[in-house]
């Protein structure tokens, strides 16, 4: 049994699409493992110390808290690329992903500083780009797994041309609803736009991500066994058909 | 005459909708009015003698605007949408049916009433809250907000403006425009022991410092101050004092105005409706009503469509509390806790575009002290294993979930779960409450909506 140690970044802030449902999933599916998942809650004034927490987690804002936070959070910079340096694994949705880009220029015409950790900028477009989303990803070589999520952004990100998406958008708009990709992936980092929330309809990603926490732990190359998911894959397959009955159009 | 022409037309698409079975017709012959000529209701609107008095909120506002009809109607005769059809077309259906009508009271959707502020001039405007909800139809909290900013700004001091003083965004409107009335609780003894997690406009609206609240009552409404600039709620002129809450039957509370206070007796539940008849008595007053009419007709009120619906079926009885956002779940938790918890719910999640096609604020809903009660939950609609996994994941043994994804079933086992004489508790969304109401209709139980009287 081990313990996992979890920063929630702004938790008070950046709740706007049950990102607390991410995190249940996440303390779930630890402790039916025996393990036990501790999550620090990380806001504004607070320091965020590199080497504390096995895993980040950042959610969705809307503009307004965005900007109330971004500040703080740029100068928590440093610390959060170091952190996923020495192989925490992170999850940003949504406005917590803009911002772990390098900025965004939001619908006001502020320019937000951001994290610098994903190769990618974001600017908010006039048309919000709203409905059911389905991706198709390969975190490890030769694993083709498919994400079903619900996006709801103004934002545009454009990746570098240095940096990898999450996955391939099968239905839906993904970052900028023209490029054909969704999120960005670095290492034991994911951003994505995909909430609904995301992770209890995908359960392979909450393991993949509890899996790297705990390697990083020095629990070495961790596979963590299965667990009945019949009603996740359920949930899966009808948020999927939803994407590909109704998701976005390009 | 072409605008008569046009209302015939319309009206018999209503009565053809009706017919052919399709539904209510109340949105029907708005929406072909509108189409045949869009100014048609700004014209509809100038036939009413009295003007139009609107409602509108995140929660609330169909109960708000029957509460205010039941006040009003020993007075006036009303156009009032009672069906809760409040978008464009359905004020423009409700408009058209309306002859002899003198007084419009008009449910209108949040997003809408920009548009109907602008067409029909109205004589008075209450505003009740603004919560997250269906945002991935109106995109943030903050654009609705700002559409309401744009609505009231400039009203003329002939237009009675009456705010929830209580919500931060709500309140700041009553500096821009028409003559405001200010409403609000103040009854600390019922406030919550922190904001609740669904809280959105808990921020000072002004310098973004969280603000420090004397008393939290729903949600993010309450008696807020910010500790750096100093923003805070404004001072009430309609006030709700001495509240007395009685489970799932009844509440009463002094309503303190400025010609007088009186006790009012509510025959439904929780501090919400609270918060319902403190809105619909300011509108009332500010129309002119006096304090008996109020206490008469809040008294006479027993329950708008679907809201809080104690329906008969055969031996047994069926409780319909609509959910469909956090803030308005969260309530109708608090509310069912408060009347000793039941040990079975249905509960409905679908996500057609009146539901939210974005099904992820059931996560931001607190059910938790609700499923930790229940001995069985039954999960049904179209995202019926999506609720499931809520429950899963709040720490409900799965065996005690029963995914029933289709509708009628899910009726029938909860019934057959619920004792001869015994009471079935169902939080549907929606479209979900439209059609459990329709099968149960279907077996003679209720009347269909476009048939009720208001109690």
């Amino acid at each position: 049994m081990s313990r996992i140690v979890v920063g929630h970044l702004y938790p008070d802030y950046l709740n706007i699409y049950a990102d607390r449902g991410n995190i249940a999933v996440l303390e779930r599916r630890a402790a039916w493992r025996g393990h036990r998942l501790e999550v620090r809650d990380v806001s504004v004034g607070d320091d965020l110390v590199p080497g504390e927490h096995d895993l980040l987690y950042i959610g969705g804002g809307q503009d307004r808290e965005q900007a109330l936070i971004a500040p703080d959070l740029a100068a928590k910079g440093e610390a959060a690329r170091a952190a996923v340096d020495g192989g925490a694994a992170l999850l940003a949705v949504c406005g917590g992903y803009q911002l772990m880009g390098r900025s965004y220029l939001d619908g006001s015409g502020e320019r937000l500083p951001g994290v610098g950790l994903f190769p990618l900028e974001t600017v908010a477009g006039s048309r919000r780009l709203i409905g059911d989303v389905l991706l198709e990803c390969e975190l490890e070589p030769g694993e083709r797994r498919a994400l079903a999520g619900f996006e709801n952004h103004a934002g545009r990100t454009l990746l570098d041309e240095s940096g990898t998406p999450l996955g391939r958008v099968v239905a839906g708009f993904g970052n900028d609803g023209e490029s054909g990709f969704e999120g960005c992936r670095i290492g034991n980092a994911v951003g994505t736009y995909l909430h609904g929330p995301l992770l209890p309809r995908n359960p392979w990603l909450a393991d993949w991500l509890l899996e790297r926490a705990l390697s990083r732990r020095g629990e070495g190359d961790v596979m963590l066994e299965p667990l009945p998911d019949e009603l996740e894959h359920e949930a899966h397959e009808v948020a999927a058909r939803r994407a590909r009955e109704r998701g976005g159009r390009r | 005459m072409r605008l008569g022409l046009e209302i015939a037309l319309a009206r018999a698409a209503g009565r053809l909708s009706r017919l052919a079975g399709a539904g209510g017709g109340t949105t029907l012959p708005g929406k072909l009015l509108l189409r045949l000529d869009p100014d048609a209701i700004d014209r509809l609107g100038r036939r009413l003698p009295l003007g139009s008095a609107l409602v509108s909120a995140t929660n609330g506002k169909t109960t708000t605007a029957a509460m205010a009809a039941e006040i009003l109607s020993t007075r006036f005769r009303l156009a009032h949408n009672r069906s809760g059809a409040n978008l464009v077309s359905g004020v423009a259906s409700a408009l058209l049916r309306a002859d002899g009508a003198e007084l419009g009271l008009l449910e209108v959707d949040e997003a809408a009433l920009p548009e109907v502020v602008r067409r029909i001039h109205p004589r008075a405007l209450c505003l009740g809250n603004l919560f997250r909800d269906q945002l991935d139809r109106y995109g943030e909290l903050e654009l609705v907000a700002d559409g309401w900013r744009a609505a009231v700004r400039g009203l003329p001091a002939a237009t009675a403006l009456v705010v929830n003083g209580d919500d931060p965004q709500v309140a700041s409107l009553s500096t821009e425009g028409g003559t405001p009335t200010v409403f609000g609780l103040d009854d600390p003894r019922h406030a919550l022991p922190a904001v609740p997690h669904a809280a959105d406009s808990s921020h000072c609206i002004r310098c973004g410092t969280p603000y420090a609240y004397a008393a939290v009552y729903v949600g993010h409404l309450g008696d807020y101050r910010c500790p750096k600039c100093g923003h805070a709620r404004p001072a009430l002129d309609v006030v709700a004092r001495g509240i007395e809450l009685n489970g799932l039957e009844s509440a009463a509370f002094d309503l303190v105005a400025p010609g007088g206070t009186t006790r009012i007796a509510l025959r439904l539940p929780g501090l919400y409706n609270v918060y319902n008849a403190l809105a619909a008595a300011s509108l009332a007053l500010a129309l002119g009503a006096g304090l008996d009419d109020v206490r008469a007709g809040l008294e006479r009120f027993s329950a708008a469509f679907g809201r809080f619906e104690r329906i008969a079926v055969g031996d047994r009885r069926v409780l319909v509390l609509l959910i469909k956002n956090p803030a308005g779940a969260n309530e109708a938790v608090r509310t069912l806790l408060a009347g000793g918890a039941p040990t079975l719910a249905v509960i409905a999640l679908n996500d057609a575009i009146a539901d939210g096609r974005d099904v992820s604020w059931i996560w931001d809903v607190d059910f938790e002290p609700l499923l930790e009660r229940l001995e069985r939950v039954i999960a049904t609609g179209e995202r019926a294993a999506e609720l499931s996994l809520r429950c899963k994941y709040a720490g409900v043994d799965p065996e005690r979930i029963e995914l029933v994804p289709e509708l009628e079933r899910a009726l029938d086992r909860g019934l057959e779960l619920t004792p001869p004489g015994g009471e079935l508790v169902i939080l549907p969304t929606y479209t979900a409450m439209l059609s459990l109401r329709k099968t149960v209709a279907g077996r003679g139980y209720v009347r269909p909506y476009w048939d009720e009287r208001a109690a």
